[in-house]
Order: C-alpha cells, then sequence, then structure tokens
C-alpha cells in the first residue's frame, strides 16, 4: 500500500513526463518549453531543500550557484563557438559546447563555490547565516554585471544549444527528456543520500547539535557538506537553465532569484524530497495563469504566497499529504 | 560563407550554421503553409510591470495607435509583458514563435533582453523590427537581414551629444554613466564625436541613487561642462541633486533622462538642460503634428520618445505590409528596406545594416503652463547613420 | 585630490550612513524585541516617500508631506503587523521570510496600480536649497546638511527613548527575556504593534527625505533594504548602537569607496580600465566589509548576547 505522499509524487512525476508528450503529439511545442522550466527549477529547488530541509540551513544566496552554473555554459559555450581559448598559459584551454562536459564542470565549480562560501557563513547562524548568503550573492550580481569580458549587464547569448550525444537538443522534446532525465537522477540520488548514514546524522543535527556531538560527529562538518551538495546540484539547475534560454545573465544571480528558488522549496513543502518539484510546477502554472489576467499578477501572486505561509504550512505537500515526515 | 536562407548567420562556425539552417527550414514548414494573403500576426515583447514599465506602455500605446489608424484589422498583434528579465524574454519569444506562430516580433525595450532574443528570433526566419534598443553588435558583426531598427543605434544620441558640445564651445566636459555595456557604449558614443578635453569620467554603480560623490568630484576638476548618461530613476536623482548642488555648470545628456514620462518627476531641477533626440513634439512636419494630437486625443497625454518610435514601427510594418506579402520573406524584406512610410521625426532611411539614417536635434527642457517639456534649438547632427556599418557584411 | 574634496567626500557618507540608520532601526528593533526578520521594511520606505510625494503634490507643503510620510508609514506598519506581521512571531525564519516577501510584491504592485508606473515628483522645500558654505571653504549642500543635522536628531532621540522613557524599559525587557515581560502584566501585543509601528515610520521618514533628491518610484526600497541588512548584520542584529555604528560604517565605506578607489587604480592602469576596475570592486566593498566583520566577530560588533 502506497502512502498518499508516494501517490503523489508519483502522479507528480506522471504529469510532469505527460503533459510534454501531450504537448508533442498536439504540436504545442512552448507547452514542453515551460514544462522543462518546471523541471530546471525543481532541481534547483531540490539543491537549496538539500541544505534548507536537510540540514535546516536557510540560504537566501542561492543565486550564486545557479548563476555560476548558467555562467559556467555561457563561457564554455561561448568560446567553442568562437574557436577561442579560455586560457593560453599555462596550459592551452578550449572550450566545449559537450552537455556532459559542461554539466561536470558547473557542478564542480558550484561545489566549491559552495565550499568557500559555506566555510565562511556557517561561523554564523540564523538570521546572520541568511544575510551573509545573500550579501555573497550580492557581491557575485555585482562583480557580473560590471566584469565586461562576457557581455557584463547585456548577458552573453549563445544562437544554438549545446550538444548531447545522438540527440537534436534544439527540439523541444529532447531536450525536455535530457532534463527529465537529470530530474530522475538527481531525485533517486538525493532521497539516498537523504536516508544514508551521512542524511540521518545530518537530520539529527538539525535537530539536536548536542546529541549528534555527543555521539562523535561534528555538526559543522555535516553541515558544510550538506552545503557543498546542496550548491552543486543547484549549479547543475543553473547550467541546464541557460542552455534553455540559450542565454546567460546576472539576473541569474540576483537576490529576487533566490527568493524565487526558497519559493519553489516552500510552495512544494519543506523537507520532502520531491516538494520542490511540486512547488517548481505550481509557481510556473501561477505565473502563466495570473499574467495573463492583469498586469498587476505580482499582487495576486502574493497573496497566494501569503496565504500559503500563514495557513498551508507544509506547502502542497503538507496539504495533500499531511504533515508528518517519514524520516523527521 | 554564404548559407541561405541566411545572409550572416552570426559569424558562427559553419557547422553551427548548418544545424540552425535545418532547424529554421522544419520550423517554417507548417507556418508557410498557415499564413493568409496579406494579413500578418505581430508578436510584442515589451515592459508591461515592473521599474521601467512606463517606456513599454508607451511603445505599445504608440505603436496600437498606428494599427489603429490604418484601419486594417488583418494585422493581429499579441502583448506580453517581459518584466524586464531576459529570461522571461526568451520564453515569451519562444512561446510565440512556437505556440502563436508570430510572422513579426517587436516591442523590447532594454539591450540586454534585445540581446538575448533577437539573435535566436531572426535565426528561426522571423523579422523583427526593434522599436527602442540598438546594441552594438547587432549593428556590426551580428547584423543581420531580418533585423530592422526603427529607433537608432545605441550610440546615435550620444554622439549627437558630443558633436553639440563641441560645438556649443565645450572644452573640458566631465563625463559619467553607469558601469555596464549600455554606460561604456556611451562614453565612447560621446568622446567619438566631441573635440575637447576631459575633465573627468567616472563610470557609477548601475542603479546608484545618490551622486554626492561624483558632483562633489564634478566640482572640484574645474571641467566646464557635464554629459551624463543615467537612464530612468538614476537620472532623476543626479538631476535633483546636481541643480540643488550649486555647481552650475551646462549639462548636456541624451533624450532619456528628459522624457515626456520621467520631465515631471524631475521638475524644475532639468530646466534648460540640453538633452540630444531624434524626436521632439515641436517637430514641425504633418505626420508629426498629427501623431501628437491623435495621442492626446486617444490617451490622455503628451506622448513621449517612445511612443512616437512605437508609432512608427507600426506605420514601417504597415507599409511593407502594403507592398509585400510577409510569406515572401525577400520581396517583404525589400518592402522593409523601402522604409516608405512618414514618419514623426522627418526624413527617415536605412543605412545598408538596416540601422536609421536620420536628423538628431537637440532639445532643451523649458515649461509649457504647468508641465515640463522639450523644444528643439538646434540641429546636432544630420543624416547620421551610425560606426558600425563597416562591421556588417550585409 | 584636495582635504576640501575629501571632506566633503567624508560629509557625504556620513549623510548616507544617518540616512541608512533610519532605515536600519527599525529592523534591529523589530528583530531584537518579536525575533522578526522583515524583508517588507523597504516597502515602508517606499510607502513614506509616495505618502509624501502625493502630500506635497495636494499641499505645496514639505512639512505637511514628512508628517504624511510619518503617519502613513506607521499606519501601513500597523495594517500589515495586525494582519499579518503578528501571526510570524512564533514561525521559523524561513516563513518569515517568505510572508514579508510576498507582502513585497503586494506593496509594490499595489502602489503601481494606485500610482502608476511613472516616477512621482518629490522636492525640498525652497529654504533648504543650495549650499552653505562651511569652515575650510567648504561648499555644502544645504539639504544634505540637514539630513545629516535631523538624522543625528533623530538617533539621539531614540537613545533618550530607549534609555530612559517607559516604553524603552519595556522595549529593552521584551529584547532580554519575551516570557517575563508578559509575566509582568504588560499589554505584549500593544508593545509589538508600537515597536513596529515606530520602525514603520523611521522608514517612512527616511524615504520622504531620500525621495526628495532622488525619484521616487515603485523598486525604489529594495537596494535600501539590501544595505539597511548589511548595516545591522555588522552592528549586531537587535542592537540599536550597532546599527548607528554598522551605518556610519556602511555609509563611509560606500561613498569613500566609489571615490577612492578609482583613483587608487589610475595610479597602475590606463584611467579608463582604472575606472572600470575600480568602480566594480567599489560596488563589492560593502559587502567585502560585511564578509570581514563576520570572518572575526561572527554576531557583528554589538552582539546582545
Amino acid at each position: 500500500m502506497m502512502s498518499k505522499e508516494a501517490l503523489l509524487n508519483t502522479a507528480l512525476m506522471a504529469l510532469l513526463l505527460l503533459v510534454p508528450l501531450g504537448a508533442w503529439f498536439a504540436d504545442e511545442p512552448f507547452l514542453i518549453t515551460l514544462t522543462t522550466r518546471a523541471v530546471i527549477f525543481g532541481i534547483a529547488g531540490i539543491g537549496l531543500n538539500f541544505a534548507l530541509g536537510l540540514g535546516g540551513l536557510v540560504s537566501l544566496g542561492h543565486a550564486a550557484f545557479f548563476g555560476l552554473g548558467g555562467y559556467v555554459m555561457g563561457v564554455l559555450a561561448y568560446h567553442a563557438q568562437t574557436y577561442t581559448s579560455l586560457m593560453t598559459w599555462p596550459f592551452e584551454l578550449p572550450g566545449t559546447t559537450a552537455m556532459t562536459i559542461i554539466w561536470l564542470v558547473a557542478i564542480c565549480l558550484s561545489a566549491l563555490l559552495a565550499l568557500g562560501i559555506g566555510a565562511l557563513s556557517l561561523r554564523t547562524s540564523g538570521v546572520y547565516f541568511i544575510m551573509i548568503t545573500l550579501a555573497f550573492a550580492q557581491m557575485l550580481y555585482y562583480f557580473a554585471i560590471s566584469w565586461p569580458a562576457y557581455g557584463g549587464e547585456d548577458g552573453l547569448s549563445i544562437y544554438v544549444r549545446n550538444r548531447f550525444v545522438g540527440l537534436n537538443t534544439m527540439d523541444p522534446i529532447q531536450f525536455f527528456m535530457v532534463c527529465y532525465g537529470l530530474l530522475l537522477l538527481v531525485l533517486g540520488l538525493v532521497w539516498a543520500m537523504a536516508r544514508s548514514a551521512f542524511g540521518l546524522a545530518l537530520g539529527a543535527a538539525r535537530q539536536n547539535e548536542e546529541r549528534v556531538r555527543a555521539l562523535g560527529q561534528k555538526p559543522q562538518r555535516l553541515y558544510l557538506t550538506a552545503f557543498v551538495i546542496s550548491g552543486a546540484i543547484t549549479g547543475l539547475a543553473g547550467a541546464l537553465f541557460a542552455d534553455l534560454n540559450r542565454f546567460v545573465s546576472p539576473t541569474m544571480f540576483s537576490w529576487q532569484t533566490s527568493g524565487e528558488i526558497m519559493i519553489f522549496v516552500i510552495l512544494g513543502g519543506v523537507g520532502r524530497v520531491f516538494g520542490p518539484v511540486a512547488g517548481a510546477a505550481l509557481f510556473i502554472l501561477l505565473e502563466y495563469s495570473l499574467g495573463g489576467l492583469s498586469d498587476y499578477w505580482h499582487v495576486y501572486l502574493g497573496a497566494i504566497l501569503l496565504g500559503v505561509v500563514l495557513f498551508a504550512r507544509g506547502g502542497i505537500y503538507g496539504l495533500i499529504a499531511g504533515r508528518e515526515v517519514a524520516h523527521d | 560563407m554564404t548559407f541561405k536562407p541566411f545572409a550572416k548567420p552570426f559569424a558562427l562556425p559553419a557547422s553551427l550554421a548548418a544545424s540552425l539552417a535545418l532547424l529554421a527550414s522544419a520550423g517554417l514548414g507548417p507556418i508557410a503553409g498557415q499564413a493568409q494573403a496579406a494579413g500578418v500576426k505581430v508578436g510584442m515583447i515589451t515592459t508591461l510591470s515592473g521599474g521601467g514599465a512606463g517606456l513599454g506602455i508607451d511603445v505599445r500605446d504608440g505603436f496600437m495607435l498606428a494599427i489603429k489608424q490604418s484601419g486594417r484589422n488583418d494585422v493581429e498583434v499579441v502583448i506580453e509583458d517581459d518584466q524586464r528579465k531576459p529570461d522571461v524574454a526568451v520564453q515569451l519569444s519562444d512561446k510565440m514563435i512556437q505556440s502563436e506562430k508570430v510572422d513579426v516580433l517587436t516591442g523590447i525595450i532594454w539591450s540586454n533582453l534585445a540581446m538575448a532574443v533577437v539573435p535566436g528570433a531572426v535565426a528561426q526566419g522571423k523579422f523583427y523590427l526593434s522599436p527602442n534598443a540598438g546594441p552594438s553588435p547587432l549593428a556590426g558583426k551580428g547584423c543581420h537581414a531580418n533585423y530592422f531598427n526603427v529607433a537608432w543605434q545605441n550610440d546615435n544620441l550620444h554622439e549627437a551629444a558630443g558633436a553639440y558640445a563641441s560645438g556649443a564651445g565645450h572644452k573640458n566636459a566631465f563625463i559619467l554613466a553607469p558601469n555596464y555595456p549600455a554606460g561604456t557604449d556611451a562614453l565612447a558614443g560621446f568622446k567619438r564625436m566631441y573635440e575637447g578635453e576631459l575633465a573627468g569620467e567616472i563610470y557609477t554603480k548601475l542603479g546608484q541613487t545618490d551622486y554626492a560623490s561624483e558632483i562633489a568630484q564634478i566640482r572640484a576638476s574645474g571641467a566646464d561642462s557635464v554629459f551624463f548618461f543615467l537612464p530612468g530613476g538614476m537620472g532623476i536623482s543626479f538631476l535633483k541633486q546636481y541643480a540643488d548642488s550649486g555647481v552650475g555648470l551646462p549639462v548636456v545628456g541624451p533624450a532619456f533622462s528628459f522624457d515626456q514620462g520621467i520631465l515631471q518627476a524631475v521638475g524644475a531641477a532639468a530646466l534648460g538642460v540640453k538633452n540630444t533626440s531624434q524626436w521632439s513634439k515641436d517637430l514641425d512636419s504633418a505626420a508629426n503634428k498629427a501623431f501628437v494630437d491623435s495621442f492626446q486625443a486617444e490617451y490622455g497625454r503628451l506622448p513621449s520618445l517612445y511612443a512616437s518610435q512605437g508609432f512608427d514601427t507600426a506605420n514601417l510594418l504597415l507599409s511593407a505590409l502594403a507592398k509585400a506579402d510577409v510569406s515572401d520573406a525577400d520581396a517583404f524584406r525589400a518592402a522593409l528596406e523601402a522604409a516608405d512610410f512618414a514618419s514623426t521625426r522627418g526624413d527617415f532611411a536605412f543605412a545598408s545594416n538596416h540601422h536609421p539614417i536620420q536628423d538628431i536635434y537637440v532639445r532643451e527642457v523649458v515649461k509649457e503652463g504647468d508641465v515640463f517639456t522639450n523644444k528643439i534649438i538646434g540641429l546636432a547632427l544630420e543624416d547620421r547613420s551610425n560606426a558600425y556599418v563597416d562591421d556588417c557584411s550585409m | 585630490m584636495s582635504l576640501v574634496l575629501f571632506i566633503e567626500q567624508v560629509l557625504n557618507g556620513l549623510q548616507f550612513g544617518v540616512m541608512l540608520f533610519l532605515m536600519a532601526a527599525g529592523l534591529t528593533l523589530v528583530f531584537g524585541v518579536m525575533g522578526l526578520i522583515n524583508l517588507a521594511h523597504g516597502s515602508l520606505y517606499m510607502v513614506g516617500a509616495f505618502a509624501a510625494a502625493a502630500t506635497a503634490a495636494a499641499t505645496g507643503s514639505f512639512v505637511l508631506a514628512l508628517i504624511a510620510s510619518l503617519v502613513f508609514a506607521a499606519f501601513a506598519g500597523v495594517l500589515i503587523e495586525v494582519l499579518v506581521i503578528r501571526r510570524l512571531y512564533e514561525r521559523d525564519h524561513l516563513d518569515q521570510v517568505l510572508a514579508t516577501f510576498a507582502l513585497i510584491l503586494i506593496f509594490s504592485e499595489g502602489t503601481r496600480w494606485l500610482f502608476g508606473s511613472f516616477p512621482l515628483f518629490l522636492d525640498k522645500p525652497d529654504w533648504l536649497s543650495g549650499t552653505v558654505g562651511l569652515p575650510f571653504g567648504i561648499v555644502y549642500s544645504r539639504y544634505r546638511l540637514a539630513m545629516i543635522l535631523v538624522g543625528l536628531a533623530v538617533a539621539v532621540g531614540l537613545f533618550w527613548m530607549i534609555a530612559k522613557t517607559r516604553i524603552g524599559i519595556r522595549i529593552r525587557a521584551g529584547e532580554n527575556d519575551r516570557e517575563m515581560i508578559a509575566a509582568l502584566g504588560v499589554n505584549i501585543s500593544l508593545l509589538h504593534t508600537f515597536v513596529f509601528a515606530l520602525g514603520a515610520a523611521l522608514a517612512g521618514f527616511a524615504g520622504a527625505l531620500i525621495g526628495a533628491i532622488q525619484s521616487v518610484q515603485v523598486g525604489m526600497g529594495e537596494p535600501v533594504l539590501i544595505l539597511a541588512f548589511v548595516v545591522i548584520v555588522i552592528g549586531g542584529i537587535g542592537s540599536i548602537k550597532g546599527a548607528f555604528v554598522g551605518a556610519l560604517l556602511v555609509g563611509l565605506t560606500d561613498t569613500l569607496g566609489r571615490f577612492l578607489l578609482p583613483v587608487l587604480f589610475r595610479l597602475a592602469m590606463e584611467p579608463s580600465a582604472a575606472n572600470a576596475v575600480g568602480a566594480s570592486l567599489a560596488s563589492m566593498s560593502i559587502y567585502l566589509l560585511m564578509a570581514g566583520v563576520l570572518l572575526f566577530r561572527p554576531r557583528g560588533l554589538f552582539a546582545s548576547q
């Protein structure tokens, strides 16, 4: 017998697959693009949720990783398309348009950035942590705007999506399938990590640091590991997002982006593995249905968000699958 | 390298260009069958909410006024709000091309959004008519047969300001702009036509609203004039603080900080400032008079620079439609190139890179009754094209 | 670079810092007493500026406009405190961040709906226009000088209120022990509403003062909000003294950074590259300052606990 949460997970993933397939048959490519957007935002949210839901680390600066992933894509593809090198000394480093390499670089660099930001930020906690993560993202935002080499505020356009073996990635449905496959992979990894010894220790540290310390674990190290994994996942999402748009700009670093990623997590349900995916899908749905209603649709969006925080704690998952979380 | 249907595929490597060509032809298949005789579907992506919405609203209103006046009911315009976010603009252009199957795109206000949308749209065989942004890559190496700019190349108004400053006898100018691509282009444009010395050159933070520090440096620099490019709220802040500082040097700038929409917010601080523009509401031509009157009658406010650009964009489109069917891309392009319409700004022609050749005027901010507005005091540049024509191999 | 120019820049930094203090004081009080992190504080700043601009347009009086900014921002503060904010005191920071983020959306688009998309006009009165001569041949804007004095006066008043008055004692008690103050029979929810309204009024007042020399437009509050957060994090969240020191530090760092960094780089590079690099670094300077402070004092300079 499946639990309500498992049923909801299955329904969500099926819906995310069936909508674009239906749109493909009906020749509605834009619907596919929209769903791809939801899937990518979902991955970004899963990243944040790993730090936030599991480790209790409220980061308002995940745009830093999202943006870095985007720029990894932009810079590598730009150099490949113009046949120039990223650097020529001490060794020659060319660009690339192979998605797999771009993903790897995005993941590694985001993890490295998260290690740096995390090591500094985790010296603080609570509101200080929220604010210092925000400040680091702002720093990168201003850097990206004023650094002229890669377009500054104009951003960087690449005109064709990057390559993935055997696929025509410019075809919306094929690119969607790539993203959907990555979503499944990330979900599986996060699910496994949440149940691993590390995940359990992290969850325990969030609830009671003293007890974990008594068991010989170092909470700070657990948090930092979680933050690095979290940043890496969000960085991957950033690379995919830039590829979806064939464009990257400093907007990806802005604090509104951080806020939106947080909204995906909270709309869906903090701490639920599939929560951010549901949250991102709902957000996209709201954006496009409200956007058609009026120029002032942000008012409605704000009211709905407010309603969720005040009256529907636990987001969609809290509403439908009930309060209790399996491993909490 | 020449690939059809592209005259110039953005200097991309051959393999990429070929895959683009395949893609475009695949995407175009069903559309060609759908297009009806003479009718056209226009997708307008512009900024209607959040900061800077005023500019998008004016472009939209000017554009729709021209469509309404034409009396044609076979021109369908789909309007969407990009919220001034590049990623949203890209999504919308995908939607317009993939779902709405539009023939022509237009509407974008900001250069960074244009850079995100235009290359992809024209590569997929769509026409793009720019009512405002004219970033230099799209005028030079990245020019494209299907991209037409109906406003100006970004540098134009700054060049005119430089020419005016020299002509007015300024010999030691202090110049400032925000630290982002359009800002560095602005200062480069000014310096291109300005012959005097520079007393100082400052890049400010984008979105900065306090200019006390910069004004203090202007005061200390011994300059004899000030040129600035600070669009939107930045310009309002600068002007109010500058007027209050008692520095009192003559100020020159592009029209963006002195247009109808924001002049009322600047107030008396802007009085007497010289600014350069390709349009002004007091330009003496029948087409312009009719536009200003009908815009006021329709919307109850004075038109802005942006409204005039939206209006001209629509009239260019209508003039081409009268000559050719949009499904015949070559004929339609030739009809656009002819620019056979009565522009609100007088003589108008396209240079070989599809950017305007036009006169650029100097205006002065004056008060008419209770309303702050501009009046023309002279010509800064005659029949000005742009600096990137030779970079464009079209 | 002359000494006069340098002193003028220090005054500019001071003026910026004093205005930041008006913003930061409310934020830090609300956090200290109620434990609430309020992203919508920037919206109250905007409300004050719009109320002042509308009043000035209707009456022509700058003093009335300033009073309107205090009244309307306080009123907006009471309204959201009663309807929304008080439900958030017992929630975690995450809920507070999201709920107040939602309030920003509602305030911004609501204001645009009411007042339209173009900036509004608000100007300083004639008696504060122009410049004054200071010792050493410094010429300084009369209005900016007034802002420094008014800001300092408000700061002194605030310190006095918290140190000496009955309400100040209750506020301090509320910061130290939330349960105890309720046990003492103080109407805690009234105290909370008062503190929130006070913070809102200060933010609205700052919005009106700054609106007169900048532009009154939707979205004007958010950049200031982020700076105010930097201020209270540097100063130590909950500490009024910290907010004051932090505000001056941020104001001076930002102003002097923008002024001195390009000059410094010009020693080693050609001018236009130096200007660009200097400007880039200057735009990050206050965040570097904050990271530096937190490295050595993870809870800010004047942490309460």
